[in-house]
């Protein structure tokens, strides 16, 4: 069981520039894979690519998603196969309350005519919830609309406990958040990591590794995964930044 | 506004309306039938088929002048007017007349329709006309009753302006005078159905009278003619029509709705219509309100090819209220012309008027609003929301608030705005595992739930499943 990306190639389909360069990586389920990398790398592309974004074109490579390639389905198709993307930068959706977009969510992962039971829905909500010590108020409020930086990146999390997929792509989530929501959000990952469920965690911080610990680290430089290695790769690339890397592919690419 | 006016020309001849949507064929062979065409001797039949008082008689035909002497209000309003043909229309069809067809002859779409709106099966042949009469006798005699010992009346126009005529006729036409507009005069000459309500002062009706009850052919006609009068301190809710569409052979829907609430009434009426995509659907409502009375105008226009329907208020006593909620869909191929008039009238006197439009296709909403506050009144107060809401690139909406406020201490806040479901919602939604249909109602459904909420509980489910059915229609 994983989530396989092999030699991914994507561009802007509005202009055709490629952003995605023969991208190869592996998540298998029960681990957790952090991704790290320079500003304007690909990593929000790659997550988007992965969801299915409109934006982006696929010119070449595959993502099996336990083995079934997703790169022809619709992005809500892919979701419901159990790919979850907590986004960068979430969209507020105004008039429609939290409580009812999961719900929503909930009941499009039903067979058709089958209701999902409210109270048990509300139930596992607040559990959830109360999980991430967010306000019960927070369930009648329009999605992200007018939420702060750090309360949508906590109404992520709190759709991933509620979706529970099979592989989560977390980007940035800990940027916005303050040291103890960091703290929150990351027992809420932590709480879900099992044998059947991998992660994808982008971050430029060192620090949430701390508590969202990783198996394995890759370093996305333009477009293509440079470097791997295990949780302390994240220190030493704190330490030293991506230079090094950098420099490592301009001399391979001039021998 | 002229460039607008041309602009409306060139799109009406572009839009390509599926006239066929409605129209059903029916072996024609009616008792009571004015023919086709319009003339003196139309108003004489209409008249003597219904057994008509001569005052009502030579108020038609007044009625009928006014309307030939009136031009088309083509200077602001849509071009698409002028393809109303009035020689084409047949203007009378009597109560039980209405013509039958067999359920298997109604369109397999249609049907479907009204499966997934969840219409029950006895109201579907009504709808579908197969059926002219609604198998519900028993529940109106039953209110009738209950309301009879209030001495609240709920009748039918024909019967209030024969068996009331000293109240129907002292309210009757004065709120909307004949010569309003050309559809007004129209709707004067040739009106039949509708409903007539007289509720006694202090009285407060506890369910809202609707329509419904007393469906027939007469009364769901081309040209309703509706007159209520809430006396002083009492309270009634109307409703009339449903989310179900209505499959119509007659393009040429033109009612008129008058409302008087007395001295401190409150008086509610509440529309939901959903037309086919044929039919022209010009309608005046308006209300006069009296010292501290209020008069609240909840109005859900779905369908259509053409609706032009600007409800009013009169405030005319002190601290009067009126207010104007309303939603259009348009959907591709069709212009909702929509709005609100609020005519001050006395000091302190409110108004507040919300509208969302949500444009489909090539739909097209048009807000257009009067709001008139004289120098000499003391104390008034309007707001004005408009919300637009766009759906396809080619959807289309248009503003025309007409605020007038003078004097000093009267004051009017506007707000107005135009939005679109972007990409990026949208993609979002669907990364939860919503299909884009079902992002796409979700965000909908989110713009007008503000309103919905004040509809009544079933209309407000039916708007909801009818609006999922639209994004489905929607998207690819
Ligand atoms: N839809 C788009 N239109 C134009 N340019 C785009 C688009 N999407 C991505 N890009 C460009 O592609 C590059 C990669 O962007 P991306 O958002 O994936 O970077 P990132 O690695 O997530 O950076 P950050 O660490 O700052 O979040 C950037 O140069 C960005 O400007
Ligand atoms: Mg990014």
């Amino acid at each position: 069981m994983s989530l396989e990306i092999r030699n991914l190639h994507a561009c802007i389909a509005a202009n055709g520039t490629e952003i995605l360069r023969g991208l190869d990586l592996t998540v298998e389920a029960g681990k957790v894979h952090a991704i790290m990398g320079p500003n304007g790398s690909g990593k929000s592309t790659l997550s988007k690519v992965l969801g299915g974004h409109p934006d982006y074109e696929v010119t070449e490579g595959e993502v099996l998603l336990d083995g079934v390639n997703i790169l022809g389905m619709e992005p809500d198709v892919r979701s419901r196969a159990g790919l979850f993307l907590a986004f960068q930068y979430p969209m507020e959706i105004p008039g429609v309350s939290n409580a009812n977009f999961l719900r929503a969510a909930l009941q499009a992962r039903l067979p058709e005519g089958e209701e999902l039971e409210a109270t048990d829905y509300y139930a596992r909500l607040y559990e959830k919830m109360d999980m991430l010590e967010m306000d019960r108020k927070f369930t009648a409020r329009s999605v992200n609309d007018g939420f702060s930086g750090g309360e949508k990146k906590r109404n992520e999390i709190l759709q991933m406990l509620m979706l529970e997929p099979k592989y989560a792509i977390l980007d940035e989530t800990d940027s916005g958040l303050d040291i103890d929501a960091l703290k929150i959000v990351s027992s809420g990952v932590n709480a879900m990591r099992g044998p059947a469920r991998g992660f994808l965690v982008i971050t430029h911080y060192q620090r949430l590794l701390d508590y969202i610990v990783p198996d394995v680290v890759h370093v996305l430089v333009g477009g293509r995964i440079e470097h791997t290695g295990g949780k302390e790769l994240a220190l030493e690339l704190e330490a030293k930044g991506y230079d090094w890397i950098k420099d490592d592919i301009a001399q391979a690419v001039s021998a | 506004m002229s460039t607008e006016l041309l602009e409306s020309t060139v799109q009406a001849k572009q839009i390509d309306i599926d006239r066929t949507a409605g129209n059903f064929s029916y072996p024609e062979q009616h008792t009571f039938d004015a023919g086709t065409g319009l003339s003196h001797a139309t108003v004489d039949y209409i008249s003597d088929v219904k057994n008509e008082p001569d005052w009502i008689r030579e108020y038609r035909h007044k009625a009928l002048d006014v309307f030939f002497s009136k031009p088309m209000p083509t200077h602001w309003a849509s071009h698409d007017l002028e393809n109303i043909i009035f020689q084409n229309i047949r203007y009378y069809l009597a109560n039980g007349q209405k013509p039958t067809r067999s359920w298997e002859e109604v369109p397999d779409d249609v049907k479907k329709t009204f499966e997934r709106l969840g219409i029950p099966e006895q109201e579907r042949k009504f709808l579908a006309g197969v059926e002219a009469q609604f198998d519900s006798e028993a529940v109106y005699s039953n209110m009738k009753k209950a309301l009879g010992d209030q001495g609240v009346i709920f009748v039918g126009s024909t019967e209030g302006l024969k068996e009331h005529p000293e109240i129907f006729r002292k309210w009757f036409g004065k709120v909307i005078p004949t010569g309003d507009n050309k559809f007004s005069a129209l709707n004067s000459a040739v009106f039949s159905g509708g409903s007539f309500i007289y509720v006694p002062p202090g009285v407060k009706v506890k369910h809202p009278l609707q329509a419904y009850f007393r469906i027939n052919a007469e009364n769901f006609g081309q040209f309703e003619r509706t007159l209520i009068i809430a006396d002083e301190g009492s309270e009634v809710m109307y409703m009339e029509g449903c989310t179900a569409p209505k499959f119509e052979t007659a393009t040429l829907h033109s009612a008129v709705v008058e409302l008087v609430a007395m001295k401190g009434a409150k008086l509610q009426y509440v529309t939901v219509q959903n037309w086919s995509a044929n039919v022209f659907n010009l309608v005046t409502k308006r209300a006069i309100a009296h010292e501290e009375a209020e008069v609240k105008w909840i109005d859900c226009n779905i369908g259509s090819r053409l609706t032009m329907k600007y409800p009013g208020v009169v405030l005319k006593g002190r601290k009067a209220r009126g207010e104007v909620i309303s939603i259009a869909l348009a959907s591709d191929g069709q212009h909702q012309d929509t709005g609100a008039k609020m005519i001050h009238a006395a000091d302190e006197t409110t108004s507040n008027i919300v509208s969302k439009s949500i444009s489909v296709g090539t739909g097209r909403a048009t807000y257009r609003g009067l709001v008139h506050i004289p120098k000499h009144l003391k104390g008034c107060k309007n707001n004005t929301e408009c919300d637009a809401l766009l759906i396809n690139s080619t959807s289309r909406t248009d503003t025309y608030p007409a605020i007038t406020v003078r004097g000093t201490g009267n004051s009017s806040q506007h707000e107005a705005s135009v939005s679109q479901i972007s990409a990026e919602q949208i993609f979002y939604m669907q990364q939860r595992g919503l299909t884009e249909a079902q992002a796409m109602s979700l965000s909908v459904n989110g713009f007008v739930n503000d309103l919905v909420r004040q509809f009544p509980m079933e209309y407000s489910v039916e708007l909801k499943r009818l609006i999922d059915l639209e994004m489905e229609g929607s998207v690819g």
